[in-house]
């Protein structure tokens, strides 16, 4: 098969989504939040949604998330985008809301927007990356950051006498009413970012039927904070985050 | 004539509201003006005009959901009182940086901190020096009657979309709490989905047809010189509504000999002691700034030409007269008189207060 033959349109076995513009990303070389995009991007593509979705981004690394995708976006102030997109949901309840958010944003300072949120069963999709770290502010601790982990601000190793213990949002966001499908994925394989992408369409299709909050972790690395390559990181999340944060659907109604 | 009706200042706001086509309010009870939401939630807006209310886990979370309606085009709202409106300034500065239509009720008590639950006018600098961080302006309306909290809802939102800027009634317990007599406005029809993209889909998010590039709403700009630019155009349209939206009632001025400039409940308080004032022989008038951005400067420039002295009554320590030092470049005399932290001041007060600060001090 000659070149010719390859670049022949029946022959196409995979373009870049249609939904995702031809920006270039900013996120570090390894970073999954880029293959998450490429998920979000692709389901809004399949479903047809395009036109009906509103994305609401965060502060931290995914701040510029409205750079990447052809959608109408809302960038919140941090923490804030549950109820940015609250309001989102009220006012346009035929429409396809998401939020996009880091550990930073939505397990420490918008810990109170998601739960109460989540706890109305407002009719949202809500993305959450769970790296363990700060990101864009440089590698700082967060709630979710593992026992011993060593941050920017945790130097020897997070001590939970001093900093408390690592939050498992998705559990207490589990136990609400209002959430009808939680689920804990991640994105360092193929087969992993299928089944995030089954999770991420059932969640948007859970938004259409009007069933309350669905919410999907992403358990995720952060090669810079971490000072690990890609590949290393990837082993030590498989290592050290997965036994802590147990990948797998925590509820579906 | 409209409807006429004895009612509360808080109670009217939402009154207001139902009948101007305001799309949602989000609040959290704060005395004392819990009666805004109360009255919505009584009305049940959403059965008859659409209108949605939403009572919010914080302040925090009310003003992010203006945000967020106001970024898809919405007439949305919120209110609170003095500690509340603390709370939102973040809120704030995000509408202001990301240019958003919006109304926010602040019906103000005394502070700093808990404070008191009385009526104060001790948030005037927050109103309109910007509050939040960041080169910013409110447009504050300081409304003295009960009758003005019903016409300055609409007024309010038709200036924060004429604008695209956050609009502040600036109020107090006086005012919230009272009751009065008032001309309820005609109702007016929400706007439509249909209006709000023909009207504002270059930059509401109403979510991205194919025959536009996709809105972003968004205060955030990483580039300095971009960021400058960004924040001269908002000087420019400051300028514009300095220019065009002063707004301010003379009573009595025309041969007046001395000043009270006064807004809110202390205007109404002033009215009086000008009154008593002149039942003395004393010539004097009162000016009532209607609006506290943009701050009723060329007037009092020109009333200072005229007078030889001005009291400047606030229920605050003295943060208006600084504006008032200001706009008449200390040319004349120009003294605070006081009362704050719940505290109100009588008529005859202000009586006193003028004859000593500035008559007496001439």
């Amino acid at each position: 098969m000659d070149v010719k033959d390859i670049i022949k349109p029946e022959n196409l076995v995979y373009k870049k989504s249609s939904v995702l513009t031809d920006n270039v990303m900013h996120f570090c070389p390894g970073c999954t939040h880029g293959v998450v995009h490429k998920v979000v991007a692709e389901v809004i593509e399949e479903m047809g949604i395009q036109e009906k979705t509103i994305g609401v981004s965060p502060v931290g690394c995914a701040v510029l998330a409205y750079n990447y995708l052809h959608i109408d976006w809302q960038e919140a102030a941090h923490g804030r985008a549950p109820a940015v997109a609250t309001a989102l949901n009220r006012l346009y309840p035929e429409k396809y809301i998401f939020t996009y958010q880091g550990d930073g944003d939505l397990a420490s300072i918008g810990a109170a927007e998601i739960i109460h949120a989540s706890n109305r069963g407002e009719n949202i999709t809500v993305i959450f990356i769970n790296n363990a770290i700060y990101g864009m502010t440089g590698g700082q601790m967060a709630p979710t950051t593992l026992e011993g982990m060593v941050t920017s601000t945790s130097p020897y190793g997070r001590d939970v006498k001093l900093a408390g213990y690592p939050l498992k949002i998705t559990e207490l966001i589990a136990q609400l009413p209002g959430a009808c499908y939680v689920t804990r994925e991640s994105a360092e394989t193929a087969p992993a970012v299928r089944k995030l992408k089954k999770a991420v369409q059932k969640a948007f299709e859970n938004t259409g039927k009007k069933k309350g909050t669905s919410f999907i972790e992403v358990v995720s690395t952060c090669n810079s904070g971490w000072k690990l390559s890609p590949v290393d990181s990837n082993k030590w999340m498989k290592e050290n985050m997965f036994p802590f944060y147990p990948l797998g659907t925590l509820k579906d109604e | 004539m409209g409807e006429l009706r004895l009612m509360k200042g808080n109670e009217v706001i939402a009154e207001a509201a139902i009948r101007c086509g305001c799309d949602g309010y989000f609040g959290y009870p704060i005395t004392p003006q819990s009666e805004v939401m109360e009255t919505l939630m009584a009305r049940k807006p959403w059965e008859e005009t659409g209108m949605i209310v939403v009572q919010a886990e914080s302040e925090i979370a009310a003003i992010n959901m203006v945000y967020g309606g106001a970024g898809a085009g919405k007439k949305v709202m919120t209110s609170s009182s003095s500690p509340g409106i603390s709370l939102k300034q973040e809120g704030l500065t995000y509408i202001a940086g990301a240019e958003l239509p919006c109304l926010v009720v602040n019906v103000v008590r005394g502070g700093p901190g808990l404070g008191t639950i009385q009526p104060s006018q001790s948030d005037y600098f927050q109103a309109v020096k910007g509050g939040g961080h960041g080169d910013y302006k409110l447009i504050v309306l300081a409304p003295n009657s009960v009758q003005e909290m019903n016409d300055f809802v609409d007024l309010g939102f038709e200036l924060a979309f004429k604008y695209r800027n956050p609009v502040m009634i600036l109020s107090d317990g006086v005012i919230g709490q009272m009751m009065e007599k008032v001309e309820l406005s005609e109702y007016k029809p929400r706007m439509t989905d249909e209006y709000i993209v023909e009207k504002y889909g270059s930059w509401a998010t109403t979510g991205k047809p194919k025959t536009r590039e996709r809105n972003i709403v968004t205060s955030l700009e990483l580039d300095p010189a971009r960021q400058e630019k960004f924040n001269q155009k908002l000087q420019k349209k400051y300028a514009e509504i300095r220019e065009k939206e002063a707004r301010f009632e003379n009573f009595k001025t025309e041969d007046a000999e001395y000043l009270i400039v006064a807004y809110g409940s202390s205007s109404r308080i002033s009215k009086k002691s000008v009154e008593l004032l002149r039942e003395k022989g004393i010539k004097v008038g009162l000016l009532r700034p209607i609006t506290l951005f943009p701050f009723p400067e060329k007037e009092l420039l020109r009333l200072s030409k005229q007078v030889k002295g001005i009291l400047s009554v606030e229920m605050s320590a003295g943060q208006m007269v600084e504006d008032v030092k200001l706009a008449v470049n200390c040319s004349i005399p120009v003294e605070h008189y006081g009362r704050f932290g719940g505290m109100i001041p009588s008529p005859d007060d202000i009586v006193t207060a003028l004859e000593q600060q500035i008559i007496g001090g001439k």
